[in-house]
């Protein structure tokens, strides 16, 4: 099949000018099923092997094996219904919500199996955060949006030291200049982009190992999409960040490590330069040069 | 433009169409124009009808009366302690005071009609007066005490209608004895005899209806005589055992029984008649006014005297209040006081009512709020009756009820719709609940009194057993609405709660509870709504008795306000009709204030997402 979309030029995908170009040729077929690509990290912060996620008997997730390395940004990206956000919520048993859902393998967050009987998921979920698709700041104030977590898991000795918590978490948020003196209104009262920085900002209190962003710019528009991103970047440096994203070039900005998903299955990962320009697979060919999804 | 025959019909069809589309739409909009209208009517018939039943109860009549607290009768022992000012004859004392009032009054049955214009709850209120100001002994106040329910009656136009006719001429009376007559100058009397003839008339009519009917029944029964006659004669014939012919002959004597009833009954009728219609077909003459037809009471020179007998030129009657004078009173300077309704279908006879006419004439005699109506318990006297029991015991009832059904609703709702497995079992119990829902409430009660007053052996007639039967019949109503609340707190919350590592009860109850709250509000105060107004079930649990004493604690003996109702209905006297529809207006009263804070709240903490 040729490929009219390569050898330099530059590939329009979603109707915008995607800012990469394929310049070599996928050569592994899109019949091997085999996750193309290193998925294993020198010192990862959380690895996952041989993962399978049924949905009531239907399986969503087949053999997916991935580490997640300290202190990287690393964005699962593939079509639509390829399981991406699915195992995005495994690494965090957000999963266990839902009814029937069931997962098999094993993955550890240092060192030790997350699905684990002994393992409790209330301090799980405060050591890997998480941030949704469309802003759900409680509706509480501002301050109590960011102090509940830290509250409730104990984190600050006293008064001054929650509002020490509150402040430096905002502040990280990039929220902190805006909102300083309206920290009584509704969390709700916010724009969808502040709404958004306040989701992190209450995620990142409870001081988080990981925090996983499931699509988290979808719902916003460009300025704060790019505040967004922004943020990332210098989240990236305390923090452990997996993102899973519609938009090829928000990954291509933001992380440093790409998982390309399809039907399920964990196709290629690999560093982002790398999968954006030479992409190995045919199947992550097609979806970057815009064939599908 | 494309003119097809193809497109041309469709428009044509679409334009011909549009006519009955509109027509139908027009009359959907009258349909439900006219729903709404007769729902609105009846809305409206049915508040006219509370209203103007029940507003008259709140008034009572109240009498003033002069009362010396002679210590003869309040300090039986003479040594003023509390136990013998307990123990007076208090009532002794109302009826001195009326003695006192009425003077003219003598003989026993007479007396005895006046003692009955009070209420007997004046001598207790008299007791409650000098216990609280022994000082009042040997005093002379005046008193306002309640009068009795058939004066109320009286003042607010139940007990008859009244026609007062101005006097026509000049009015002489000559007073000898007990008798009095009158002569007119005008056809005042003329006027009088021709009515009482016109309702002899009418009295006539009705007796001829009665012979007739009369006459029919003597046919009849002659009939069936002849008949038996020729049954026993064919069984004597035909040889029939003794047992049966004896039946028969005893069924022979019964119908000869029967026939010369009829015929006594007939014959009286016949002599009633022909009197009735000699006196009405005879004009002129002197007709005697007795207790069947209406009533006639002259007030002249300051008195009132009760006509006995009329013809056309003069009056005869018995004076009733004594007459200032025996002057010639000018025309307009005196009345004929008809009372339509005869002395013989009403409670209140003459001589009260002329008491009453004094009464008032004095100012004595006024209608006033009626404060016990709130104060007082149920009472066997209806000017002393209230609802003050019923109100305390449903408030009661409702605390237990409230106290119960809101924890064990609210937490079924969040244990069904949180933490349950959905299998087969939840998916029974669900379908239960809601059957539940719709089960007619008297089966609450008898299950109430099968558990709770038999195998548990609580107080009968009790707020606690009443509140326990009314949580079983909310329950299924506040845990519906609670569902239906948690439900709608959108799974964003929860999610964003978990995520941030709250356990599942911390979710439940610092996120999701707080906003289902108003829901779970709204529902339990409408819950509380249809608790208030039932009485199926707390009949069968016995709160149907008739309390007295205003209930101290949830284990006295109490009744509820819907029971209340229901008793006063029952009940002949004509002032608790009133008060039936006076209660009914409280407990609507307390009704829609609970449904329109049910509404506030709901409208208070809608949220938008």
């Amino acid at each position: 099949m040729s490929n009219s979309f390569s050898q330099g030029q530059a590939a329009v995908v979603e109707g915008v000018e995607v800012p990469v170009a394929v310049d070599k040729h996928a050569e592994i077929e899109r019949s091997q099923t085999e996750t193309v690509g290193e998925y294993r990290v020198a010192d990862p912060r959380m690895t996952c092997r041989d993962v399978d996620v049924f949905y009531s008997g239907s399986q969503a997730i087949y053999n997916v094996s991935l580490d997640i390395g300290k202190n990287e940004v690393i964005s699962m990206i593939g079509p639509s219904g390829c399981g991406k956000s699915t195992f995005l919520r495994c690494l965090n048993r957000m999963n266990d919500t839902i009814d029937g859902c069931k997962v098999a393998g094993s993955i550890q967050l240092d060192g030790r199996n997350i699905y684990d009987k002994s393992m409790d998921v209330v301090p799980l979920r405060a050591r890997v955060g998480m941030v949704f698709q469309k802003p759900n700041p409680f509706p509480k104030t501002l301050y109590e949006n960011v102090a509940y977590g830290p509250r409730i898991h104990g984190i600050a000795d006293n008064k001054a030291h929650l509002d020490h918590i509150v402040e430096t978490s905002m502040r990280k948020a990039g929220l902190w200049e805006e909102v300083k003196d309206r920290l009584d209104q509704p969390g709700t009262g916010l724009s969808g982009g502040q709404q958004q920085r306040l989701c992190i900002a209450r995620a990142i209190a409870v001081e988080p190992e990981v925090i996983l962003m499931d699509e988290p710019c979808s719902a916003l528009d460009p300025i704060a999409t790019a505040k967004i991103e922004e943020l990332i970047d210098e989240l990236r440096e305390n923090y452990t960040i997996a993102i899973v994203t519609h938009s090829m070039q928000q990954a291509a900005r933001v992380s440093q490590r790409t998982a390309y998903f399809h039907l399920g299955k964990l196709i290629e990962v690999g560093e982002t330069d790398q999968i954006f320009t030479q992409p190995r697979h045919k199947l992550t060919e097609d979806y970057i040069t815009g064939r599908f999804g | 433009m494309n003119n097809t025959p193809q497109t041309r019909s469709v428009k044509d069809r679409l334009e011909a169409g549009l006519a009955a589309r509109y027509r139908r739409e027009r009359r959907f909009r009258l349909y439900g124009m006219l729903a709404i209208g007769l729902g609105m009517l009846f809305l409206a018939l049915l508040f006219f009808s509370i209203l103007s039943n029940g507003l008259p109860a709140f008034q009572q009549t109240y009498m003033q009366l002069q009362v010396n607290f002679d210590p003869r009768y309040v300090d039986p022992r003479g040594n003023g302690s509390p136990e013998s000012l307990a123990a007076g004859d208090y009532g002794g004392l109302v009826k001195a005071a009326l003695r006192e009032r009425f003077p003219e009054v003598s003989g026993r049955r007479e007396k005895r009609e006046l003692y009955s214009i009070v209420s007997t709850g004046a001598a207790y209120q008299l007791r409650d007066m000098v216990k609280a100001d022994p000082g009042l002994v040997g005093s002379t106040t005046r008193v306002w005490v309640p009068a009795d329910d058939e004066l109320d009656m009286l003042l607010k136009g139940h007990t008859s209608d009244l026609i007062e006719h101005a006097g026509q001429g000049i009015v002489s009376l000559v007073e000898d004895g007990d008798e009095v007559r009158l002569l007119s100058t005008s056809n005042d009397f003329s006027n009088i005899l021709q009515a009482v003839k016109h309702d002899l008339s009418r009295e006539a009519d009705k007796v001829e209806r009665k012979r007739d009917q009369l006459q029919d029944n003597l046919q009849a029964a002659q009939q069936q005589l002849e008949r038996i006659e020729q049954a026993i004669q064919q069984a004597r014939d035909e040889r029939k055992d003794d047992a049966r012919i004896a039946r028969m002959e005893h069924q022979r004597e019964d119908e000869q029984f029967r026939l010369e009833d009829y015929r006594q009954k007939m014959a009286r009728a016949k002599s009633v008649l022909d009197d009735l219609r000699r006196r009405t077909e005879t004009p002129g003459g002197q007709e005697a006014l007795t207790k069947e037809l209406p009533s006639y009471l002259v007030a002249v020179d300051g008195g009132l005297v009760k006509l006995t007998a009329v013809s056309n030129t003069e009056a005869i009657g018995r004076v009733l209040m004594p007459l200032q004078s025996q002057q010639d009173a000018a025309a307009g300077s005196w009345q004929i006081l008809e009372y339509e309704t005869p002395e013989s279908s009403r409670r209140l006879k003459d001589n009260a009512l002329a008491w009453a006419w004094d009464l008032q004439r004095k100012g004595q005699l006024e209608k006033r709020f009626n404060t016990t109506f709130f104060t007082a318990g149920d009472s066997r006297e209806p000017e002393l009756a209230g609802i003050r029991g019923a109100v305390v015991g449903s408030f009661y009832t409702l605390v237990v009820t409230l106290l119960l059904s809101f924890p064990i609703g609210v937490s079924a709702a969040v244990y069904l719709e949180e933490y349950a497995p959905k299998n087969r079992w939840t998916d029974l119990i669900e379908v239960n609940i809601n059957n539940l829902a719709a089960v007619p409430s008297i089966v609450f009660g008898l299950l109430g009194l099968a558990v709770f007053i038999n195998f548990f052996g609580l107080p009968r007639s009790a707020p606690l057993v009443g509140g326990l039967v009314l949580t079983l019949m909310t329950l299924p109503t506040i845990i519906i609405a609670s569902r239906a609340a948690l439900k709608s707190v959108p799974p964003s919350i929860r999610e964003a709660a978990l995520g941030v590592g709250a356990s599942r009860i911390q979710m439940m109850t610092h996120h999701v509870l707080p906003l289902a709250m108003p829901g779970m509000l709204t529902g339990t105060i409408i819950g509380m709504a249809q608790a208030l107004g039932e009485t199926a079930p707390l009949l069968m649990i016995g709160m149907v008795a008739f309390i007295v004493d205003i209930p101290g604690g949830f284990t006295d003996p109490a009744t509820a306000l819907p029971v209340q109702i229901y008793l006063w209905a029952d009940s002949p006297e004509r002032a608790f009709v009133e008060r039936t529809s006076a209660a009914i207006i409280v407990l609507l009263g307390f009704l829609i204030i609970m449904n329109l804070l049910a509404v506030m709240l709901r409208k208070k903490f809608e949220r938008r997402w």
